[in-house]
């Protein structure tokens, strides 16, 4: 494709791509998510190919397999949509793509054993499955329905339309009017307005004139999220374009984005993307003729969760070890090479276009008042539909687990759900209506943070779990200021005299002191907030901690020092599995017989209750 | 009594016109320049807020957390440290409030535990009434508290870069890159005579071989 | 060693010699040759003119930097807050009994580099293990053998 200098070019161009395209041509969109990819979608898009080359359809109808990003139901990957039958199929294996060519493909047919079924009803359409219908798509609206390698792709779903916009018809304040009316607050964590954040650093680099730099943080960390990385993945060009429209607000001409290195994948196609948009003349010197410089470089990070704090950002792109620095001063006045520099989670800067395009208004019309907009969760650990799921803010805890989730398979109630990732709280059944909101969040002692959404059920123990969040916390910390890196190893110590059954009540009470200390002296937020899955634990399961210390019971039965393993052996059917995995060589019987543990022997490596095929394995 | 008024306007108009700035510690009302951190303040009229990281020789970096102060103004109170905050006008400094003394307590006796080969750590705890730990001792010997001083001393004084703090969080440590003799150290004892709590003392020998 | 001097330069001359790209550089050289050699540490801190002290303070604080040989084939097993409810901290222990290796180090034989990730974001499938590129959902140590034996 040829460079473009205008508007009306962008334009043009975008209405001969649809003239070529032809609606009536079968598109199958195979969901290349880490989620299906991990369950093989690789292999389900070639079986697609080659089922259609075997089949010799015409080359006028020659349908088109799309390999987008992430669908989001990722429990029932890989995930198919053919369209224009508007058919969903879930649980797709390469064996399947014959059987799909032949009957939808040729005849128009819908596979029934592959549409998603619940409580006896199959459904067609992927907008009448309930996971998707208490859903509202902003941020992720293009992922999972382009071809994120495909700019052309991009183009035919609006892309780069609300950057002409804003270039063309609108100011750079007038841009920073409408984001601050908006409502928008930053999506990485702290919740702080984007607008105003924006119109703090147009302030100062007016007073001290010179460079900006924006900066797309996607250095996601947080254990059990993947937001980022579906956005980057799915449709990296909405991150770009927010970040263009950035740029021209605050007058800046380089920007970066930060993308942690556990995803090749997103730094790939975001990489593809910056070329193919820098080919078109959207990134670069003089953008769509309107005098624009600006373009984006890729910084992978090293792995250090840290560097998601924006200092510790600034420092790593420096080429520093990323150490945060305490603030004031913001990056807004003084941050990458000490000028002005505005750090937005990707996901902020994806919903830049959709606010420019629609309004102000729109925006702060969906959500509630101070937390206007969409926000998009990973919904995961105990609960049966789990995924990536976009929701309007204020939805309920309830509704999102149960509502969307479908609840925790095998149990009436969820026991709590962690959200904020290791920096959040611990939330209890009993606050189910808790509105998911930044207010509302920090009330009950968790936050927002990036979205991580992680639901336990009764088999989970709260003490365990905080003791899981210290431990990554602890191997995180930078280690520069002394209450994050000796007090979360002390907190530690605590945990794990817990997790033994040992410790008396004196001691839950000097942790929670130890906690608060950390919480007040930590130099930064991973300190700051550290404390968080600590406090809301001992706050709303105190009786939970108190099992553990004064009874010696873990009711979880997780913690090691305080379970047993057993056989049941109604339930046993003498498969010899675990006699097999057994580390210890301590589980005896005879095939076909009810096998027993040797309980003096056994160390509870929780092997055999994981390979047991019937679920025969207790523990108590 | 239009007097009296005017004398007072002139006071109110000297006191911006003299480029002080005054606020009060613990009660007690003190006079700053501008620039001073609330922790230069307090040094210059006697008050005593304990340090590990700061020296006057280098930059700042507020990471022993041992100087935290609270602040109390409009309304909000925050607990911050004292070695990089301004001062600042009509703020009221309290270095013993409950939240500050906390804070401190708990950092003594992890040092306690984490330098428990440091006299000077010992001595400053029992100062503010540490004087036993119930964290365990991983490395006896240990007398570093990883503040940093030496390394940027070497770093901005010297301007030599010798030694850096590598590792991160509890691996942490104070060394001369591979732990081996550094090719670059000139043996200046700069660092030796930083150091708080006479970790330097062991480490020298390795660092200029 | 298969580091020549050649293939270090050639690496060294997309970096301008500015300290800001230690990072990028180290990454590029870890990538070439799995990892950093104090040779290849000398070279990229010379052209940068970074002090070899900042050099290793950077390697050693960052997790994606190794100082010493890895294994032929990476072992991840995720460790985010999906597997960890999910029993990954059960794989790994299961792992290191099988390779006779803790977490984070190297089998005796250079074959395998045992590592602990958290998260891979991919929490649906928890708990998940990465061999090289490939990704083993719901894994268990069974199916974890199977896939061992079949390298």
């Amino acid at each position: 494709m040829e460079r473009i200098s205008n508007v009306a070019e962008l334009e043009a161009l975008r209405e001969s791509l649809h003239a070529a395209h032809d609606p009536e041509r079968p598109v199958v969109r195979v969901c290349l998510g880490p989620g299906c990819l991990a369950l093989g979608a690789n292999k389900v898009s070639r079986a697609f190919q080659a089922a259609i080359k075997g089949k010799g359809i015409k080359a006028s109808v020659q349908p088109l397999i799309k390999e987008t990003g992430c669908h989001g139901f990722c429990s029932q990957g890989t995930l198919v949509n053919v369209d224009p039958f508007d058919l969903f199929y879930v649980q797709v294996k390469p064996e399947d793509a014959e059987e799909i060519v032949e009957n939808t493909l040729l005849k128009g047919q819908a596979v029934e054993r592959l549409l998603y079924g619940e409580n006896g009803t199959r459904y067609r359409s992927s907008s009448e499955v309930p996971f998707y219908q208490m859903q509202q798509k902003i941020v992720l609206r293009n992922a999972g329905v382009i071809d994120p390698l495909k700019i052309e792709d991009a183009l035919m779903a609006g892309a780069y339309a609300s950057l002409a916009k804003a270039l063309t018809t609108m100011t750079p304040e007038k841009i920073i009017d409408v984001i601050e009316a908006s409502g928008l607050r930053g999506r990485g964590g702290g919740g702080f307005a984007t607008g105003r954040k924006w119109r703090i650093a147009a302030a100062n680099v007016r007073k001290n004139p010179g460079s900006i730099y924006v900066v797309g943080n996607g250095d996601e960390g947080d254990p059990g999220a993947f937001m980022d990385r579906t956005l980057m993945e799915g449709d990296p060009h909405a991150v770009l374009e927010g970040m263009i429209i950035g740029a021209y607000a605050l007058g800046s001409d380089q920007g970066y984005i930060y993308v942690r290195m556990e995803y090749p994948l997103a730094i790939k196609h975001l990489s593809i993307a910056i070329m193919q948009a820098r080919a078109l003349g959207l990134l670069g010197q003089n953008i769509l003729g309107t005098g624009l410089n600006f373009d984006i470089q890729i910084n992978r990070g090293a792995g250090a969760f840290v560097c998601g704090e924006e200092t510790a950002l600034i420092a790593s792109l420096e080429g520093r070890v990323g150490e945060p620095i305490p603030r004031p001063p913001y990056p807004a006045e003084k941050g990458l090479r000490g000028r002005p520099t505005i750090i937005n989670n990707v996901e902020t800067w994806a919903n830049v276009p959709c606010i420019i395009e629609k309004g102000a208004e729109w925006y702060a019309g969906l959500g509630v008042p101070h937390s206007t907009g969409t926000k998009v969760f990973s919904l995961v650990g105990k609960v049966k539909n789990s995924g990536l799921i976009e929701v309007p803010m204020g939805i309920t805890l309830q509704q999102i687990v149960e509502g969307i989730g479908g609840g925790v398979p095998g149990q009436d109630r969820f026991k709590a759900v962690q959200t904020g990732g290791p920096s959040g709280g611990c939330i209890p059944y009993e606050l189910k209506d808790t509105p998911v909101d930044y207010d509302s969040l920090r009330k009950v002692g968790s936050i927002m943070g990036s979205g991580g959404m992680i639901v336990m059920d009764q088999r989970d123990c709260v003490v365990d779990v905080a003791r899981y969040f210290l431990g990554f916390l602890e191997e995180e910390s930078c280690g520069k200021c002394l209450p994050c890196r000796l007090g979360l190893k002390a907190m530690l110590e605590y945990l794990d005299h817990f997790a033994k059954g040992q410790g008396s009540p004196q001691d839950i009470d000097d942790f929670h002191s130890l906690a608060r200390a950390i919480m007040v002296g930590s130099l930064c937020a991973l300190g700051g907030t550290a404390p968080n899955p600590v406090l809301t634990t001992v706050k709303y399961f105190k009786d939970e901690y108190l099992s553990h210390v004064v009874e010696h019971k873990c009711p979880g039965g997780v913690c090691r020092d305080l379970i047993t393993y057993s056989i049941d052996p109604e339930i046993c059917n003498g498969c010899t599995v675990c006699v097999r995995i057994c580390p210890q060589e301590c589980i005896s019987g005879d095939k076909k017989k009810p096998h027993t543990i040797d309980i003096n022997a056994c160390i509870r490596c929780g092997q055999c209750m994981d390979v047991c095929p019937v679920d025969a394995v207790m523990v108590a | 009594m239009s007097a009296k008024k005017s004398e007072k306007a002139k006071e109110a108009k000297n006191e911006k016109e003299d480029g002080l700035i005054r606020f009060t510690i613990n009660g007690q009302p003190v006079q700053a320049r501008e620039g001073w951190t609330i922790l230069e303040t307090a040094r210059q009229y006697g008050i005593q807020i304990p340090t590990l990281c700061f020296h006057p020789v280098v930059q700042p970096i507020g990471s022993c957390r041992l100087c935290m102060v609270e602040t109390q103004q409009n309304n909000s109170s925050r607990v911050v440290a004292s070695c990089i905050t301004p001062a600042q006008e009509g703020v009221e400094v309290l270095t013993h409030s409950d939240e500050v003394k906390n804070v401190r307590r708990w950092i003594l006796e992890m040092l306690l535990a984490a330098c428990p080969a440091s006299k000077g750590i010992r001595d400053l705890a029992k100062e503010y009434g540490v004087t036993s730990s119930r964290f365990t001792v991983d490395y006896p010997e240990d007398a570093c508290p990883r503040c940093g001083l030496c390394v940027r001393v070497c770093d901005e004084v010297v301007g030599i870069r010798a030694i850096s703090l590598g590792n991160r969080g509890i691996f942490k440590e104070v060394t001369s890159p591979y732990h081996q003799r550094s090719i670059d150290c000139v043996s200046c004892g700069t660092c030796l005579y930083v150091c708080p709590t006479g970790a330097m003392e062991q480490l020298f020998d390795q660092v200029r071989g | 060693m298969s580091e020549s001097f050649g293939n270090i330069e050639a690496i060294l001359d997309r970096f301008p010699p500015q300290p800001e790209h230690l990072i990028s550089a180290l990454q590029d050289v870890q990538a070439k040759f799995n990892y950093i050699s104090p040779a290849a540490m000398r070279a990229v801190c010379d052209h940068l003119g970074v002090p070899i002290s900042r050099g290793w303070a950077v390697a050693t604080f960052y997790k994606s930097f190794s100082l010493v040989p890895r294994g032929v084939h990476d072992i991840r097993v995720c460790l985010g807050t999906a597997c960890h409810l999910k029993g990954g901290a059960r794989l790994v222990e299961g792992l290191e009994r099988e390779l006779d290796v803790p977490r984070e180090h190297t089998t005796k034989d250079m074959r395998f580099t045992l590592e602990t990730v958290r998260c891979l974001g991919t929490c649906a499938m928890a708990p998940v293990v990465m061999i090289d590129e490939e990704y083993l959902a719901e894994a268990n140590i069974r199916s974890l053998k199977r896939e061992l034996k079949k390298i």
